[in-house]
């Protein structure tokens, strides 16, 4: 999918240049782009460092687990198929908490092993349970408190107010978080009554 | 408005202050745990560039050639009627497709138009409040052999546009 969008940006860019008689702008555009990747990239280096280091921080504290503990009857509520002891469970919470504290890179890894483990409770192999479902809503619509990588970038990019988007942030994730959930719970209902 | 962007002052500089307390407390080695953790920072930041050169020069061409201002003529009528700038849209088409092509435009759009500005407001939100559905149902189904994804890709993609109309309604309506 992004194969085709990069292709066709490309392509119909250099193409509508020609017919438009632009062409000449070209080479300048292509190369002032790159150059743009390269500094942002290393205007993230600062905060990404220093958010990694907070991370953890959270991590070997133990206020990670304390999230998870928080977060138990709530899941409870999402994910009724999945007994609470089981191993799935402490995977989808901890999955969850990285996701609120904007660690994308740490909730990938998580969010696999809980899968995996959520395949282990599923009958048929090929299809996604009602569970894995579920799961699949919460991490697509995101449920951030935090969101690290767009205050580094803000910074990065000169803002001189970073922060301003985390409570517009939290109150957009919170609608999509809602419809998600209800969407799904939704969907749950049609699909056992066929 | 000055509740909103006071609780967003607030927010970090307190989770920073009760984190490092916390952990203090907790008798972890502060210092040396959180450079630990740091040391990933430079290398996840390089790991981003062949990704944001690429899309960034991919964005560019397609700006700069003008096709992308014939794209956003047909469409802004529609939009403006709902509220919503046309020149937030490649963003919205972007995020359930690729995260880093995203950021990319996010940073685009930050660049353009200034990180401080409505627009980019509404482009920090949506990229902090939405996710990569297609790369997540692939990735996560991919890893244990799910074929059927029954329900859940509408289900994302509902999420997703929910997201961005609520990304650019709630910062018309708190930011400006």
């Amino acid at each position: 999918m992004v194969n085709k969008i990069w292709f066709f940006f490309i392509v119909t860019g250099i193409l509508v240049a020609g017919i438009r008689g632009e062409i000449g702008d070209m080479t300048a555009a292509l190369l002032d782009s790159a150059d743009k990747g390269v500094t942002v990239a290393f205007g993230l280096v600062s905060i990404l460092t220093f958010w990694l280091g907070i991370m953890k921080l959270i991590e070997k504290s133990g206020l990670l687990s304390i999230i998870v503990k928080v977060m138990r009857p709530i899941a409870k509520f999402l994910f009724p198929d999945v007994p609470a002891e089981h191993p799935a469970m402490s995977s989808i919470l901890m999955n969850m908490s990285a996701n609120m504290l904007g660690m994308g890179s740490a909730a990938t890894p998580l969010g696999l092993k809980a899968m995996e483990q959520l395949q282990s409770l599923n009958n048929d192999k090929n299809t996604a349970s009602d569970a894995m479902c579920t799961f699949l809503a919460l991490n697509t619509s995101s449920l951030t408190l935090i969101p690290t990588t767009v205050i580094a970038l803000r910074v990065a990019t000169g803002s001189t107010n970073p922060t301003a988007t985390v409570a517009t942030t939290i109150m957009a994730t919170f609608c999509s978080t809602v419809v998600a959930i209800t969407v799904d719970k939704i969907c749950r209902k049609i699909y056992r009554g066929r | 408005m000055s509740l909103v962007s006071s609780v967003s002052q607030w927010a970090v500089p307190m989770m920073v202050l009760f984190v490092v307390s916390y952990s203090y407390y907790k008798k972890v080695d502060v210092f040396d745990t959180f450079v630990e953790g740091a040391k990933e920072g430079f290398e996840t930041a390089v790991k981003l560039i062949p990704f944001l050169v690429a899309m960034l020069v991919a964005i560019g061409v397609f700006k700069e050639s003008g096709a992308f201002e014939i794209i956003i003529g047909i469409l802004e009528p529609v939009l403006s009627l709902a509220g919503i700038p046309g020149e937030i849209l490649p963003l919205a088409f972007m995020r359930p497709i690729s995260g880093s092509g995203a950021l990319a435009m996010t940073t685009e759009t930050l660049q353009t138009y200034g990180p401080d500005s409505m627009l980019g407001y509404m482009a920090s939100t949506i990229q902090g409040s939405t996710d990569t559905t297609f790369y997540i149902l692939t990735v996560y189904f991919g890893s244990v052999g799910i074929r059927r994804v029954r329900y859940s890709m509408s289900v994302g993609l509902i999420a997703d546009i929910a997201g961005f109309l609520a990304a650019v309604f709630i910062c018309s309506i708190f930011l400006s």
